[in-house]
């Protein structure tokens, strides 16, 4: 089965072109690791494989599917918000709200949709801080909640956006390891979009980087080279391998670093 | 009060519309405050009020009811800011405009009926004592209808306040949930305003559910805590009213806010 399928597509958001002339397919049960500088559309391309961005050009499909809208095959974890005012609604009311929550004429969850909720909690290993208020859990539990109502339903594709922003580096890490055994346990396809490839190295199977309006699929040693970066960001770059970590640089800048600084707190727009 | 004192109270029919009248009131607006707070929208609902004051002050100078005037209003100013969606609701400076060109307006009417002026007073504080038999019957219609339809779009009301994004995907119209809950809302706001007037609306829509909101976590104890706050400041509230002949909307402002602000207590020295 193909996980996620472009051919020649084409997005843009408020007339202004996103991306051109993609074709990239991503395997079942591969790891693939989405990267490139802001705007250059990972939350974009995310939103199109929901179906919430038509392609104005092109075919998508997900899961040998067309694409489509509240596809159930297809979990979403979205950037972490704040939660607003200060309910201290607990961790599982939170997730539990998410199973089959789009349903009109029901009050209340059914037994069922309680069931998933444990299965997914037990899954990313959150069932005891699920009794915690939301307000008292810290960045890295909140995402092992999301990352848990992403995995109601039997999902085969995820698509995970930006979960390590506003992370130290250990949490990072443990976000990562969490992701990939979710994964392997699960033989489903993950797209994981980050700021910074280095957390990364190691787990991805292959790397999506995005830019100058282009995408590129490929291992790391095919796309993360001075060539493919230089016209994916439409400058010179060089890229320097130190101690098994990457660093992309540009006029001595060190790019995926300074791009992580420029994003508050990880608030999203819909640009 | 003696038990005798109560028994002579609870004779008067006066006071058993007024109980009945606040009760139903109370559960109502306590229920979508509940909602309304949770969406960070409380602001909203306070200026909706203020919208109906123009609605019940407009409605005298043409000659029908002040109730219905308020209640066309605000479900025209709550459909809206529904409508717009977070780009007006979520605006705390638009939302002000709104609420002091509504409050002028609603002194223009004023200035043109001058023999309304007396009643200017109740439609600006409340006053329970006053409401009939035939409110009393207008309001349990009405309450009935708003928690009905709040029944039916629970779930993709809460999913889309606490995962808007998740939401989306799963096919939720975030547009639509906000357009009809912005509906029950401007109903609720509406029942509100005839017991404590529209500048006290926020003593029985977010008092209650503020309060039930710092006190548990979880979802449906919150819900019944702000119905039985609700209900016991509002027959409270009424009983001192009568005792003491102070105003009713004085007393349930004065245990509404004694009640949020004991709720902030408790768990901001444990947290």
């Amino acid at each position: 089965m193909t996980a996620v399928s472009l051919e020649s597509v084409a997005l843009s958001i408020g007339g202004r072109r996103i991306l051109s002339d993609v074709t990239l397919a991503i395997e079942d049960g591969e790891f693939i690791g989405m990267l490139g500088p802001n705007g250059a559309g990972k939350t974009t391309l995310i939103r199109a494989l929901l179906g919430l961005v038509p392609a104005i050009a092109g075919t998508i499909r997900v899961l040998d599917a067309p694409v489509r809208r509240g596809n159930p095959a297809v979990g979403y974890m979205p950037q972490l918000r704040q939660p607003i005012g200060d309910f201290r609604l607990s961790g599982r009311d939170f997730v539990v709200s998410a199973a089959n929550g789009h349903c009109w004429g029901r009050l209340w969850p059914s037994r069922s949709d309680y069931r998933d909720t444990e299965r997914a909690l037990e899954l990313v290993g959150a069932a005891e801080l699920a009794s915690r208020p939301l307000t008292e859990t810290s960045g890295g539990e909140r995402q092992r909640l999301l990352l848990a109502q992403a995995l109601l339903g039997s999902p085969r594709l995820l698509l995970l956006d930006e979960p390590l922003i506003s992370l130290d580096p250990r949490r990072q890490h443990a976000v990562i390891e969490l992701v990939l055994r979710v994964q392997r346990e699960l033989g489903i396809a993950v797209l994981f979009s980050a700021h910074e490839l280095n957390p990364l190295l190691g787990t991805l199977d292959r790397v999506l980087y995005l830019g100058s309006g282009q995408a590129t699929l490929g291992s790391v040693d095919e796309v993360i080279t001075g060539p493919v970066l230089s016209r994916l960001y439409g400058s010179a770059i060089e890229v320097v391998r130190l101690n098994g970590r990457i660093f992309v640089m540009s006029d001595q800048y060190e790019l995926e670093r300074g791009e992580h600084l420029h994003d508050p707190a990880g608030r999203h727009h819909h640009a | 009060m003696t038990l005798p004192g109560a028994i002579t109270m609870l004779s008067y029919g006066f006071v058993i519309d007024a109980l009945a009248a606040g009760g139903i009131v109370a559960v109502v607006a306590g229920i979508v405050g509940f909602f309304l707070v949770m969406r960070g929208q409380t602001f909203a609902g306070h200026a909706l009020s203020h919208v109906g004051f123009a609605g019940a002050t407009g409605a005298v100078l043409i000659g029908v009811t002040p109730f219905w005037g308020l209640i066309a209003l605000t479900l025209a100013a709550g459909l809206a800011m529904g409508l717009l969606g977070e780009r007006v609701s979520g605006r705390d400076v638009a939302i002000g405009m709104v609420l002091s060109l509504s409050l002028g307006l609603g002194l223009l009417f004023l200035h043109f009926y001058t023999a309304f002026a007396a009643q200017a007073t109740s439609l600006l504080f409340g006053n329970v004592f006053s409401v009939d038999r035939d409110t009393v019957l207008t309001l349990a219609v009405l309450g009935v209808a708003c928690l009905a339809a709040l029944a039916l779009m629970a779930r993709p009301l809460l999913f889309a306040t606490l995962q808007p994004d998740l939401a989306e995907a799963k096919g939720v119209s975030l547009r639509l949930v906000s357009v009809l809950f912005m509906a029950i809302v401007a109903i609720a706001v509406a029942e509100a305003a005839q017991i404590v007037g529209v500048l006290l609306v926020f003593t029985l829509m977010v008092g209650p559910a503020a309060a039930a909101q710092r006190l548990t976590t979880r979802l449906s104890t919150g819900l019944l805590l702000t119905v039985l706050l609700g209900l016991g400041e509002t027959w409270l509230g009424i009983t001192l009213a009568y005792q003491t002949d102070w105003p009713s909307s004085f007393w349930i402002a004065a245990l509404s806010g004694l009640v949020y602000f004991a709720s902030l207590g408790p768990t901001r020295f444990s947290a």
